[in-house]
């Protein structure tokens, strides 16, 4: 892979604007495929969930899935789009093995939700909002894996296998308008606006929105042209980003990318980009094609869908909280400071702390954990917090033995570790492993008057009313007893040995 | 006459991975022209307030119930394949355009 110039970021931002729009396509969690009654499941066994429909077998014909509608139109709804009256498939053309019908069943120029927007908050605080275009309905294609070359099982070989279980798995696709004025923030945009695409599905429970298993997929184009020019750069759209944090650096990379090469006087090609998070950048795919080489056409085996005003209404009545309200509820509920409720909304913490908060945990212990030591824990892991196997609940389980003082900070971060590793809730883990703070006052006594007898002169000192004397027998005995006394403990102690 | 030129029909056998000799491509040249030609008298003949339409009867939602209905066996979907390994279908490798 040939390496590219890049400009510096700052530098490509005096000289140009930044143009960005995404696709998003998110992936439905029916029980069964869009058109054919296959189980949509991940990690089955290949070609298992697969029939004559969704491998394109001579004489077949597909039907409609109703709750893959339903789910598209709560998705328009939420999205603040119109829903259309009529809509139709239609045949998107092209031969890849990746679909074994030669044609993708989407929608074409009459998209089931059009004109919607959404508002989209980045970690400065500034909101955008960005304009969507349509949201349509398509079915997923298969997963390919290419063996040989490099990877040669088979010296020289080079083929590629087919796994159809995820053809014909319902997808809807958003489309954004061109979106412009993020400047610097772009980057961020284009995370923040996916993860609120994502927080949106969820929430409507129409998709798992896991995107390391590629429920929800982005591509992200971007265009610059030089400030003050009407006539919008060419693009390139940048493939299958799979993670917010890719999605950031991608978007970065192609700015700077295309930056260093308009300032040459070099053209950009309209073309797919790959991402390579490994390499930290996109490299050249196919140039893109016209939409005219698709070929669509409408899909003479389905008929329109025309839902009904009545089942719109019915599902706009019972569509969830909308994220931007929500926020404003749960943070005057929880009483926290804008900079601290920023943190959470950032990390995508909300129903995370949420869950705590239900299950007893005080607002601030609930952030405190998810925002700090799990954070750190998942960043350690390259992970995202929300991956990390632990529920709500347990979370509040700990901050309130906490609370109740039969653990300490230090003693619960042990105690988080265990409950990672699957050894059970917080309360099992410190019953199993004898993690709970000593107060017995038998062992504090000991531990103190051994303390003391290195130190004989803090007991005097504390009598003259000196009690920061008192903070290096407490040390002591911390570490006598691994950190796990009871610290305001020893300290009433040694003041009713001093007063004796 | 209709804008179906040889050059077209070559792009469109690449797109259909279709290999042409020159001689099918004159004549699939003239037989696409003729189709063209002939929608377009059709297009000239209803007037502009008549609404495309993709199914000669008025039909609408026609839906399915998300309910799960058998799938083939792996080996009986993989029975008609010209090849196979692994489970999975195996096909030419085109990687140019993944």
């Amino acid at each position: 892979m040939a390496k590219d110039e890049l400009m510096n970021y700052e530098k490509a931002l005096e000289q140009f604007e930044v143009v960005i729009g995404l696709e998003v396509h998110v992936e439905l969690n029916t029980n069964t495929k869009m058109f054919c009654g296959c189980r949509n499941e991940f990690g089955d066994e290949p070609n298992t969930n697969v029939c004559p429909i969704c491998i394109g077998l001579p004489g077949s014909l597909p039907a409609v899935n109703k709750r893959a509608v339903e789910s598209s139109i709560k998705i328009g709804l939420a999205l603040g789009c119109d829903i259309a009256p009529n809509g139709r498939f239609a045949r998107k053309n092209y031969f890849y093995p990746d679909l074994a019908k030669n044609f993708q069943t989407s929608q074409y120029d009459e998209p089931i939700a059009f004109e919607g927007s959404l508002e989209v908050e980045v970690p400065s605080g500034n909101t955008f909002t960005v304009q969507i275009e349509r949201a349509h309905m398509e079915e997923d294609a298969g997963k390919l894996t290419h063996v040989g070359g490099s990877t040669g099982r088979i010296q020289g070989a080079e083929y590629s296998l087919v796994d159809y279980n995820r053809a014909g798995v319902p997808l809807v696709e958003i489309v954004t308008k061109p979106v412009y004025g993020a400047g610097a923030e772009a980057p961020e945009l284009a995370a923040a606006y996916v993860r609120s695409i994502r927080e949106i599905v969820k929430g409507l429970g129409v998709s798992d929105a896991k995107m390391e298993r590629g429920n929800v997929r982005c591509d992200a184009n971007v265009s610059l042209r030089p400030h003050g020019q009407e006539k919008l750069g060419t693009r390139t759209e940048t493939k299958n980003v799979n993670s917010l944090r890719s999605i950031e650096r991608a978007v970065r990379y192609e700015i700077q990318r295309q930056a260093a090469l308009l300032a040459k006087g070099t053209a950009i090609i309209q073309e797919t980009r790959h991402w390579h998070e490994d390499k930290g950048a996109t490299s050249s795919g196919r140039p893109k094609s016209d939409a005219d080489d698709y070929r669509y056409f409408p899909e003479p085996d389905l008929v329109p869908v025309q839902p009904s005003k009545e089942w719109i209404e019915e599902l706009r009545a019972g569509l969830p909280e909308k994220p931007a309200d929500r926020r404003k509820r749960v943070q005057a509920e929880w009483g926290f400071a804008d900079l601290e409720f920023r943190d959470v909304v950032n990390a995508g913490l909300m129903d995370q702390i949420e869950e705590s908060v239900s299950a007893g945990a005080k607002p601030q212990a609930a952030r405190k954990w998810w925002t700090g030591e799990l954070a750190r824990i998942a960043n350690s892991q390259d992970k995202d917090v929300i991956d990390l196997e632990i529920s709500g609940a347990y979370v509040a389980e700990l901050a309130n033995l906490v609370e109740a003082g039969k653990i300490n900070d230090r003693l619960a971060r042990e105690v988080l570790t265990y409950v990672l590793d699957g050894e059970g809730s917080p309360a099992e883990v410190v019953a199993k492993r004898g993690l709970e703070v000593v107060s017995d006052d038998g062992a504090l006594i000991a531990a103190i008057e051994a303390a003391l007898a290195k130190q004989p002169d803090v007991l005097d000192a504390i009598r003259e009313g000196r009690m920061q004397a008192a903070g290096a027998v407490i040390g002591a005995v911390m570490q006598a007893m691994k950190g796990s006394a009871d610290a305001g403990r020893v300290r009433e102690l040694l003041i009713e040995m001093a007063n004796k | 006459m209709s804008e179906i030129t040889p050059d077209l029909v070559r792009h469109l056998a690449n797109l259909a991975r279709i290999d042409v000799t020159d001689q099918e491509v004159d004549l699939f040249t003239g037989q696409l022209g003729l189709i063209v030609d002939s929608m377009a008298a059709i297009k000239e003949a209803v007037a502009g307030d008549v609404p495309a339409t993709s199914h000669p009867i008025p039909m609408a939602n026609v839906y399915r119930e998300d309910v799960v209905e058998p799938s083939l066996s792996q080996a009986e979907a993989l029975s008609a394949a010209p090849d196979s390994a692994d489970g999975r279908f195996r096909v030419h490798a085109i990687l140019d355009e993944e």
